[in-house]
């Protein structure tokens, strides 16, 4: 496989996983966000091993592997559990409505361009054209998590600002040090059980699941 | 190699502490282990200071760690408060346990991540490498996120939510800032985890590439800062240090807050060699002026306790932004004396108050009154940490605050208004609220209170002690540090 | 004079106008079979066509010269336009006169009077599709013009021919730009035709239709020609995507055997694309009118990510 060839199919993937990012801006159903998460993360992590093939970097393949485990495997299935058991079947209920949040979300596109495109100069990577990409990935993750009102979406909104991360990685420089990169996924999976368990409780405790209750905690009490 | 035989207790100890209290769960001699495990880690971490004293800064565990004046004065202070908030937490949490407020399960959960908790901060503290800082400090977060909704009360989950959210966000930009300084290390040091440590990574700042720092400062001071509690990321701070359990807003508030600003610092270091200009100061130096006057003024409206002394934490943690910012070594020495201080009054406050709420049922500051006559070495322990938190001479605050102000003067003589106003405020708006509550009798809901109160006398007598008179070893030691932050 | 350019032109024109019936029998045909239904053959709507011609025109009294000038222009405007695309060949005389934005403008030609003739006798229904055809058009058009943009980013070129040609010739393949400008223009296409999961079709009760409601009142060879317009509109649609993504075989040089091979290819194409719409139409049900706004926000903002990402990464 060639350089050149990698690159276009890395720049297609890049293009990909910000489709599945604005989908997940888009989407209305609790399932479909967990499947196109799950898709995200299968993007992310074939992207991962082809580049860790061209540039012959070997660690690259553990995290494709470890990613695939994680974000494609694992973390889905735990969110399903939840929901299952939690009986979390309603539509997920927005802060603003969606064509208003993704045009923001275009913007947001445009200003994370802006932003990198100093250092897309600075980068000798087969790679280095998708960082812009990682980043509007985090933004809209962000996004995600502002503008919406349900505990579980607003999760998923920072699991996909952590996959952008990881994609910002394996673009800007040739992934991070292994030790690091299992270091994050092992927070990764703390905070996966950390929520699980928070999503119980905060059930027991406020019968649902929307975070809007649970905001009492001003000056004025 | 030198060094290693106390670096790996160090850090063993408090890991293998937290999987036994794991395992012993909620028995009677599980805070006894607690204790026991938190000062063996105190000793390790005295003697390991020992010799960075004697030789200087050494790299040790194959230069995975690296152990210099800066950051073993921060693990000492870390094992030392960690070691007397065991003591507090023994005689405080049992109390918690007998009326109910935790049960045993909760128990078990809370003494294993406390000790979880310090292993995460000493790692961070002692880490060579930048990647690793972000896990530990990440870890940090995490294990006290559940502790924080202990109680399960509604407020307690929406302010653990909110720091799970808020300063998992946060910390995600200061991974992004994290991957930004290895791209530019890369160019320089080659691939692989050399080029994220730290040693290296100052050895070659001036070759690094601004543009890239600049942009990854920008990140890692967002990430950073949020943990650090700086406005306007602050939102999380006041929740997260008023619901959780007595203990751990003293530690949250006296330690976890140092260390963020300690992997700040670090960055900034980087940041100025490779920039050589005061950009990086200069935001620190805003942040820090923004914190203290926002964290001041909202101390006028609180109406719960620990709800008040978190923005003051939030205020101290800005002045100690500010003069690292700041630069220079008057302020940098003024900035690390303000860490240690702050750190000891702060957690001596925490536990004084932990008492009181305990005596009244409530953390409402309306309805504590009578503490000289309802107990009064709490009430004592209480208006004397009062006293040190506003600075009044001679409790060390004052000490480290009257540097930073000399420092500001000399270097930044507009900002020094704003910082003498937010002092003043702040100290008037502590003082009026503790007078009501230390005087008068005591109200019909107060209840006696059995407790330790060794911590909390410890703590303000070694914060008037140094206050009063700079230890020389102190002195040396905080020199060395401003040398290598230069 | 040279006849090949009029033998051409003419040759396209009527294998439009030959074609689009057959394609809209062809794909009821396939909606039938998926359905499970005997379908009525591939030639009806050629059947039903003449029917229509041979009846007579019922006009309502207060029909004004629109109503009754419409058909005829919507008919000649889907003839122009079809003169237009390249299908057979690139060598179309006319192609060079009208370049991607002058083509949507002539679909806006063709509905603008449409919609006037359904409001001209002025009956609810007609009012009703009318405006509700104008709501669907001011959110299509910028999407589908900004889908064409980001096609001739890539080409540098908005004439339609030249797009074609330089597609041919480099290989466009692994484009996010080019992905996400099909991906939009599929959504554009459905809810411009008026298929489902915009507008039934087939659909027999006025308040949920769109474009049967504006041509409720036609009868006879007027009804005929729009009809006959909206088959060919389908048929045009296909070529368009068909053109500007996916123009091989459409014949390069003069000779009657690439001529023949891109006649054959087009066939092939066109049955593929009815399959494609059929596949669309049985999976998905019709959307409500109000989610209309977040489809075709949707197709704009997979146009606007094409136009972006043609920027950022390559």
């Amino acid at each position: 496989m060639t350089l050149e060839l990698a690159a276009k199919i890395n720049s297609f993937l890049a293009a990909l996983v910000l489709l599945t990012a604005f989908a997940m801006l888009a989407q209305r159903r609790m399932n479909g966000l967990i499947h196109l998460f799950a898709w995200q993360g299968l993007l992310l992590s074939v992207n991962t091993a082809i580049v860790g093939f061209v540039a012959a970097r070997h660690h690259l393949y553990i995290s494709s592997l470890l990613t695939l485990g994680l974000k494609v495997v694992l973390l889905p299935y735990i969110l399903q559990v939840l929901i299952r058991r939690l009986k979390i079947h309603k539509e997920i209920e927005v802060v603003v409505n969606i064509p208003m949040t993704m045009m923001i979300g275009i913007g947001l596109v445009v200003f994370s361009y802006q932003l990198t495109a100093p250092i897309i100069e600075l980068s000798t990577m087969v790679t280095r054209s998708t960082l812009a990409v990682a980043l509007a990935t985090v933004l809209i993750g962000l996004l995600m998590m502002i503008t919406r009102r349900h505990a579980v979406t607003q999760i998923i909104g920072f699991l996909a600002l952590e996959n952008g991360l990881f994609f910002a990685a394996t673009s800007a420089t040739y992934g991070m040090p292994l030790v690091v990169e299992l270091g994050v996924a092992l927070d990764i999976l703390i905070a996966a059980f950390i929520f699980g368990i928070f999503f119980f409780h905060i059930h027991a405790t406020f019968e649902s699941l929307d975070v809007e209750q649970m905001a009492h905690l001003k000056e004025n009490d | 190699m030198p060094g290693a035989p106390l670096l790996l207790p160090l850090l063993l100890v408090p890991l293998t502490a937290a999987v036994a209290l794991g395992i012993v769960g909620d028995r009677k001699f599980a805070p006894e282990i607690n204790i026991l495990g938190s000062a063996a880690t105190f000793a390790a971490g005295l003697g390991l200071a020992f010799q960075v004293y004697e030789r200087g800064p050494f790299m040790t565990g194959g230069k995975f760690f690296f152990v210099d004046a800066f950051n073993i004065y921060l693990a000492v202070l870390t094992a030392f408060v960690s070691m007397t908030t065991a003591v507090f937490s023994r005689r405080y949490m049992r109390r918690e346990r007998e009326h109910g407020r935790v049960g045993h399960v909760g128990m078990r959960f809370y003494h294993a991540m406390f000790q979880l908790f310090i292993f995460a901060m000493l790692l961070c503290l002692l880490t060579n490498n930048v990647g690793v800082l972000w896990i530990a400090m990440e870890l940090a977060t995490l294990s006290t996120v559940l502790l924080v909704s202990l109680y399960r009360t509604p407020t307690a989950i929406e302010a653990a939510w909110k720091y799970f959210i808020l300063c998992g966000v946060g910390i995600a930009q200061a991974l992004f800032g994290t991957v930004l300084l290895y791209f530019a290390a890369e160019k320089v040091l080659g691939e692989g985890g050399d080029a994220l440590l730290w040693t290296n990574l100052s050895r070659v700042s001036g070759q690094l590439e601004p543009t890239v720092l600049s942009l990854a400062f920008v990140f890692l001071m967002v990430g950073y800062g949020t943990k650090v509690g700086l406005v306007p990321l602050h939102n999380w701070l006041p929740d997260a240090h008023s619901e959780g359990p007595t203990p751990i807003s003293a530690v949250l508030s006296g330690l976890l807050l140092n260390i963020a600003l300690y992997a700040l610092v670090r960055c900034k270091a980087l940041v100025d060699g490779a920039t050589q200009t005061h950009h990086a100061g200069n935001i620190m130096m805003g942040f820090g002026i923004l914190s203290i006057l926002v964290a001041a003024f909202s101390l006028l409206r609180q109406k719960d306790i620990k709800r008040m002394f978190s923005y003051s934490s939030i205020e101290h943690m800005g002045i100690a932004t500010f003069a690292f910012g700041l630069g220079g070594p008057i302020a940098t020495f003024g900035a690390l004396l303000h860490m240690l201080m702050h750190s000891l009054a702060k957690s001596a406050i925490f536990f004084t108050v932990g008492h009181a709420s305990q005596m009244h049922g409530t953390q409402e500051m309306a309805r504590i009154r009578g503490l000289f006559k309802g107990n009064p070495l709490v009430g004592w322990g209480f208006m004397l940490g009062v006293m040190a938190i506003i600075g009044l001479p001679p409790f060390g605050v004052f000490t480290s605050e009257f540097l930073i102000l000399t420092a500001t003067i000399k270097d930044a003589p507009a900002l020094a208004p704003l910082l003498l106003i937010g002092l003043a405020v702040a100290f008037a708006a502590l003082l009026r609220r503790v007078q009501p509550m230390v005087s008068g009798a005591p109200p019909p809901w107060q209840r006696p209170l059995r407790a330790s109160h060794l911590p909390v006398l410890l703590h303000l007598a070694l914060v008037l002690a140094i206050g009063i008179y700079l230890p020389p070893f102190l002195n040396d030691w905080f020199r060395t540090a401003v040398g290598l932050l230069r | 004079m040279n006849a090949w350019p009029v033998f051409l032109e003419v040759l396209q024109i009527a294998a439009l106008a030959a074609v689009a019936p057959v394609f809209a029998g062809w794909v009821k045909m396939l909606k039938c079979w998926f359905q499970g239904r005997t379908s009525p053959g591939l030639l009806q709507p050629v059947r039903d066509l003449r029917k229509l011609f041979a009846k007579d025109v019922v006009l309502a009294e207060n029909a004004s010269w629109v109503f009754r000038f419409a058909p005829y222009l919507v008919f000649g405007v889907a003839l122009l336009i079809g003169g237009v695309i390249p299908i057979l060949s690139v060598d179309l005389p006319l192609a060079p006169t009208a370049d991607v934005i002058v083509i949507v403008g002539l679909f806006a030609v063709a509905r603008f009077f449409t919609a006037l003739a359904g409001l001209d006798i002025g009956t609810a229904f007609g009012g009703m599709g009318s405006s509700r055809e104008m709501t669907i058009a001011s959110l299509a058009e910028p999407a589908m013009l900004m889908a064409i943009f980001t096609i001739s980013l890539g080409s540098a070129t908005t004439s339609l021919a030249q797009i074609v040609s330089s597609i041919q010739s480099g290989q466009l393949l692994l484009r996010p730009s080019f992905a996400f400008a099909v991906l939009a223009f599929v959504l554009i296409a459905l809810a411009e035709t008026g298929r489902i999961p915009v507008d039934n079709p087939a659909t027999h009760l006025e308040l949920t239709m769109i474009h049967e409601a504006m041509i409720l009142e036609y009868s006879g060879r007027h009804l005929a020609l729009i009809e006959w317009a909206g088959m060919m509109k389908l048929a045009l649609f296909a070529y368009l995507g068909i053109a500007a993504f996916f123009p091989w075989g459409i014949a390069a040089s003069r000779d009657l055997r690439a001529l023949g091979l891109a006649f054959a290819a087009m066939l092939l194409k066109l049955a593929a694309v009815g399959l494609g719409i059929v596949l669309i139409e049985t999976g998905l049900a019709k959307m409500r009118i109000f989610r209309l706004t977040e489809f075709l926000g949707a197709a704009f903002l997979m146009a606007t990510l094409g136009m972006l990402s043609f920027f950022i990464l390559e």
